[in-house]
């Protein structure tokens, strides 16, 4: 297998972890670490060194509040949305609530772009105390991964408090950090990205890396920009 | 450079009074408020425009047309005009009436307009928004410049040999803006037609709308206008000022952070993240002399300062202080670090100096009604004589 994504470069492989839970110790916290060690671990194995950067949403929570409200990000806030979206691959982990993902997390990602993580691996995990919200990684953190064209791993982390004697676990993460590391090497998402990224919706002058900053990046071939220099719609349309 | 006030004519209870300004009240204040503007020499007037309450603003013609009628030199304006909702047709109709009221003090700044209801309410989806938008204002460039005109697009019945009446005063259509506040297209559409570009410049970080501008920018010089430092940028932004600045923080406080907008955020904040002014007329200042460094010399500032509940007798000192300590400072200021040859907003007065040089403005006099606007080249007198269109004879 070639690198082609990882050999282009340079540097180590930037993992950033996002994490929702707010106890210290946090078992998300811990889930998230074990995964990422893991991943760390499997590309060091292929020769690749990794960063990991961890986002804390408890300390950013009345910024992310702040946010929704004013709708835009204070100092704090963007800082952890630059590092995102400059990751190479996320592991997102948050503790389950009232049978539903955190609110906290939820509304972290409610002020993302929409395209800051378009085809960006990810691993999807969530902790709960019973074994009876197992689903909420696959229920509730695909789709919304999903909505943001992310490529989640396919498997999902979860772990209830019977999950961390078990070497199940052990299993589980290792076949999700090994997903994350194929997904990364096979360079799919860099592909996608490189070949199909005008295809998705974008904001000008967004936070993702690759949004449009100048004249230079705009495709002027749109319909709407032949609108804006005077031409007609093609075909009268119904958007 | 150019500086003034703009309103979206909202109410909302004063939270230090509990006290709602009826509909009434709040459209003879903004009236006074914009005769005050006009009595401390501020140049620009301009109103938005909202279909929903608690806006007062519907109809933004009749009350500028009444507002021109009361003042004396004040140049008036819309904040926005929207482009999306009304037909183009009717705007170049209405704007061009006001214009020759005005007599010329008018230009307008076309927008989109982002309350959903408000679409449908009108008859249109929001989701064709930045479409609407450009191909309204595109049939308008030319109802404006055209005496006769076909058209047909995607959203409107087309035109067959129509003719705006009246034509704009002296026959130059008044010098539209465009605002917007991340859409490519519609900066690209200022750009195109030469027209000026507006970035309402609150509610968002400092500098966020630089990118925009300076697409603008680029574009304009694309387009062959002039250089990126010619094109005719204008940014809003909001302030309340005081004497001192601690007093300024005091009074305002309550109106910002019981604002329905604004609840939940942080006054503080809002002074450090973004173009918001509060204080002394001296830090006023100092924060505004920021936006040309950032953005490049400027041809047009507006400040939001009558809403948000302000009582009019506050509005009113608002715009007394803005006018007499804060303005005169800015544009020495302004002026002195301005590289030469940065352009002055166009007015009307310059826009007929540019088209007619010292040549008297034409003045478009109908030819006889005939029950049709296609026997020449234009419905008026000065319709080239040697072009008549042939019609079949009717049996």
């Amino acid at each position: 297998m070639t690198d082609s994504a990882l050999a282009t470069t340079d540097g180590p492989v930037r993992l950033v972890v996002i994490t929702a839970g707010v106890s210290d110790p946090s078992s998300s916290r811990l889930l998230a670490d074990r995964a990422a060690q893991k991943t760390i671990d499997l590309l060091r194995e292929v020769g690749r060194s990794a960063s990991v950067g961890v986002i804390e949403l408890g300390p950013l929570a009345v910024d992310i509040a702040q946010a929704i409200v004013s709708g835009f990000p204070g100092t704090r806030l963007q800082a952890a949305i630059e590092r995102l979206a400059a990751a190479d691959a996320v592991i997102v982990s948050t503790p389950v609530y009232k049978a539903g993902i955190s609110g906290l997390f939820k509304s972290f990602i409610d002020v993302l772009d929409n395209d800051l993580l378009i085809a960006k691996p990810v691993i999807l995990a969530a902790t709960a105390g019973t074994a009876r919200h197992a689903m909420v990684a696959d229920e509730q953190l695909r789709p919304l991964f999903a909505f943001l064209r992310a490529l989640s791993a396919p498997t999902s982390l979860f772990a209830a408090p019977e999950d961390w004697g078990s070497p199940a676990l052990s299993e589980r993460i290792e076949r999700a950090a090994n997903e994350l590391v194929l997904l990364l090497r096979s360079g799919v998402g860099q592909s996608i990205a490189d070949s199909a990224w005008t295809g998705y919706q974008h904001q000008f002058a967004g936070n993702a890396t690759r949004s449009d900053k100048a004249a230079s990046d705009v495709d002027f071939s749109t319909d709407l920009m032949r609108l804006a220099a005077g031409g007609g719609l093609a075909t009268p349309r119904q958007l | 450079m150019q500086f003034g006030i703009f309103t979206v004519g909202d109410i909302a209870p004063d939270p230090t009074t509990g006290y709602t300004q009826s509909e009434a009240e709040r459209i003879s204040n903004m009236v006074r408020v914009a005769q005050r503007a006009d009595e401390v020499g501020l140049d620009v007037f301009a109103l938005g425009e909202h279909h929903n309450p608690p806006f007062v603003p519907s109809s933004p013609t009749t009350l500028l047309a009444h507002i021109a009628a009361l003042t004396k030199q004040i140049m008036l304006s819309t904040s926005v005009t929207l482009i999306t909702t009304n037909d183009p047709v009717k705007i170049a109709e209405d704007y061009a009436m006001l214009q020759h009221v005005a007599k010329g003090r008018l230009d307008l700044m076309v927008g989109r307009g982002n309350t959903v209801p408000v679409y449908p309410w009108f008859g249109k989806d929001i989701r064709n928004g930045v479409a609407l938008a450009l191909e309204n204002y595109n049939l308008l460039h030319r109802l404006w410049r055209e005496d006769v005109v076909d058209w047909e697009g995607g959203f409107r019945t087309a035109l067959q040999g129509f003719t705006s009446t009246p034509r704009p005063l002296d026959d130059v259509p008044p010098f539209v803006w465009h605002g917007s506040i991340r859409t490519p297209e519609i900066a690209e559409q200022a750009a195109f037609y030469g027209n000026g570009y507006f970035a309402n410049h609150v509610l968002a970080p400092n500098l966020h709308f630089k990118p925009l501008v300076d697409f603008y920018r680029e574009r304009f010089e694309h387009y062959g206008h002039g250089s990126s430092d010619q094109a005719i940028v204008g940014l809003g932004g909001q302030a309340f000022i005081a004497k001192r600045s601690q007093d300024a923080v005091k009074t305002f406080r309550p109106y910002f952070e019981e604002y329905p907008v604004f609840k939940g955020s942080s006054l503080d904040d809002f002074m450090e993240r973004t173009p918001l002014s509060v204080g002394s007329p001296q830090e006023v200042i100092d924060k505004t002399m920021t936006f040309q460094e950032g953005f490049g010399d400027y041809q047009r500032q507006l400040f939001a300062l009558d809403g948000m509940a302000l009582p009019v007798e506050m509005a009113l000192e608002q715009v007394e202080l803005l006018g007499t300590e804060v303005v005169p400072v800015l544009r020495k200021e302004m002026a002195a670090r301005r590289a030469p040859g940065a352009p002055e907003a166009p007015t009307h007065a310059s826009l007929v100096k540019e088209k007619y040089g010292d040549t008297e403005p034409r003045q478009p006099r109908p030819n006889p009604n005939r029950g049709d606007n296609l026997s020449g080249t234009s419905p008026y007198q000065d319709s080239a004589p040697e072009f008549r269109a042939n019609f079949p004879l009717a049996v």
